[in-house]
Order: structure tokens, then C-alpha cells, then sequence
């Protein structure tokens, strides 16, 4: 799988949405409905499946899709 | 995925209340994980006592000052392992001494294991029961964490602190279905309340409505309330099992 579809996988498991919701530009919060608990959650999956650590301050700037996959791919 | 079984973790169970608890809710049909750090024959003797009975337990070698290691413990033996759908923080010390002879080490031991302690086992099973949608967390206060006690300085500030953390935690974790609740004994016959006087003991029944101390048995039945079913409307409350003495 590619570091998107991983991440894609992440975002709809943890968020109940659609495949076809997962947009790059979705934002996590307003497009997909997240809460705080849910963007923690979701930054648990990511370091989980990646074998990373994402600190806070960098978590913050996650904001949508996009930021994920680009952070991601960044630390790889 | 494969049914796992379903277990209650409950810290400090060689003896006492936690001793009660691990034995009550092994009745209720958990699977019962205890931890011990002094008493290994005890906690084993807990053990086997409960799978002689039909139960099913194991006890841990694990101090809950140790984050590290109980972060071990979390990932060796719990992820994946079992489904963690009870926490009781009940493992607690006690270092008595008057404030103006209390050292800093007697203050901070008391912290560390009673709230930090405590604090690293709720996240590490908060971890787990939110993505499993479920979950109880009970936590072992005290009454002195809401009345206060002289020459309990640290005790009660831990025991008080727990009452925040109880309180943050529900309201945080109440989204996935995680609750989490107080129980705060009053003066319950245990080796913690044996060391005490004969004189203190008759003063302390003398501030009992109910007049006399609690047994363990009396917490872990409202351990056991809290952990079942029959309270998934209850989060963020302390009930206090102290025979009336603070209300």
C-alpha cells in the first residue's frame, strides 16, 4: 500500500467516513467531523503504523489529508 | 479478530481492599489481572485462590511509580493479549508524618505512587478502551482526599488529586464510551488502618455514624457496581463507602 492509501485506511477507520470523503484537501475537523480525541487518535494510528513519533508541535500542523500524507512521506 | 477475554486490571491486589476487589470482580466474571510490588505470596496466594474458585487470575510483579514499566506491562501483557474492560487504580501508600517534619521524599513517594501511578495506568488503559468504544475506570480515593487529615499531608493531596483526575478523565474519555469513577473509602479494616492505636481507632468509630470501621468488602462492592453494566449512566462521580462519616 502507499504511504495514501495507508493513511486513507487510518482516516476511515477511525473516523467512520467514506473512502470518498478522504479528499486530500479535507480538513479533519471541519470536512470529516473529528473532535480533539479523535485528531490524538488518529496521530496514534499514524505513528503507529509508520514506527514514528510525531511531537505535538508538528501534530498541530496536521490539519488535513494532505498534511498527513506530506508529513509522513517527509519523515520517510 | 478473535474474542479476547475480558479482564479487569486491578493495581495493589495482594491485600486489603484490592484483594477484595480482585476477588469480587472475578466473581462478576472477569478475567482479573493484579499487581503486587512487597507481597509476591500473597498476590499469588490471591491468585490462586480465585482460580481455585473457578475464576480466572494472574498476578503481576509491577510498581506503578515505574512508568516506564508499566508501560512495558501494558504492551507485554494486555495489548492484544486480553480486552481491558475494567481499570482499578487501587495500588496506594502511605508515609504519615506531621507537615513541619515531613521530609520531601516522604511527600513525593506518596505522590508518585498514588496519583502519578495511578495517572500512567488510566492513560495507558485510556489507550486501549478508546478504540474499543468501551470501557471503566474506578479509581480508590480516600475520604481524607475530601475531608483532609492531619499527618496525612501527602496522602490526602494525592487522594484529592485522584478526585481531579477522576472528574477530567470522564469528561474527556465520555465520548468513547469510557467511563470513569471515584470510590472513597472512609476507614476501612485493612493493614493500613491496623497500625493504628487503640485510642485512634476508638476515635476514629467515635466520627462513624454507622460506628464502626468499613471491611473491604464494602468497596469492592461498589467497585463491582461501578464495573458493571448496571452503571454505564454514572461517570465523573466519587461515591464515597465511609459509614457516613463525611457526607
Amino acid at each position: 500500500m502507499s504511504v495514501e492509501e495507508k493513511i486513507s485506511k487510518i482516516i476511515i477507520d477511525q473516523l467512520g467516513v467514506s473512502a470518498e470523503e478522504v479528499k486530500p484537501e479535507a480538513s479533519f475537523v471541519e470536512d470529516l467531523g473529528a473532535d480533539s480525541l479523535d485528531l490524538t487518535e488518529l496521530i496514534m494510528a499514524m505513528e503507529e503504523e509508520f514506527g514514528i513519533e510525531i511531537d505535538d508541535d508538528d501534530a498541530q500542523k496536521i490539519l488535513k489529508v494532505q498534511d498527513a500524507i506530506a508529513y509522513i512521506k517527509n519523515k520517510q | 479478530m478473535s474474542e479476547l477475554t475480558s479482564t479487569a486490571l486491578v493495581t495493589g491486589g495482594s491485600r486489603g481492599i484490592g484483594k477484595a476487589v480482585a476477588e469480587t470482580l472475578a466473581r462478576e466474571g472477569f478475567q482479573v489481572y493484579l499487581t503486587y510490588v512487597s507481597k509476591p505470596e500473597e498476590a499469588e496466594a490471591v491468585a490462586a485462590g480465585i482460580n481455585a474458585a473457578g475464576g480466572s487470575a494472574r498476578a503481576f510483579r509491577l510498581d506503578v511509580s515505574d512508568a516506564a514499566a508499566v508501560t512495558a506491562f501494558f504492551q507485554e501483557e494486555i495489548r492484544e493479549k486480553v480486552t481491558l474492560d475494567v481499570l482499578v487504580n487501587n495500588a496506594g501508600i502511605t508515609k504519615d508524618g506531621l507537615i513541619l517534619r515531613m521530609k520531601d521524599d516522604d511527600f513525593d513517594r506518596v505522590l508518585d505512587v498514588n496519583l502519578s501511578g495511578a495517572f500512567t495506568c488510566l492513560r495507558e488503559a485510556a489507550k486501549l478502551m478508546t478504540r474499543q468504544r468501551k470501557g471503566r475506570i474506578v479509581n480508590i480515593t480516600s475520604v481524607v482526599g475530601q475531608m483532609g487529615n492531619a499527618g496525612q499531608v501527602n496522602y490526602s493531596a494525592a487522594k484529592a488529586g485522584l478526585i481531579g483526575m477522576t472528574k477530567s478523565a470522564a469528561k474527556e474519555l465520555a465520548g468513547r464510551n469510557v467511563t470513569v469513577n471515584a470510590v472513597a473509602p472512609g476507614f476501612i479494616e485493612t493493614d493500613m488502618t491496623a497500625k493504628l492505636t487503640d485510642e485512634v481507632r476508638a476515635a476514629y468509630i467515635e466520627a462513624i455514624p454507622l460506628r464502626r470501621l468499613g471491611q473491604p468488602q464494602d468497596i469492592a462492592d461498589a467497585v463491582a457496581f461501578l464495573a458493571s453494566d448496571k452503571a454505564g449512566y454514572i461517570t465523573g462521580q466519587v461515591i464515597a463507602v465511609n459509614g457516613g462519616m463525611y457526607c
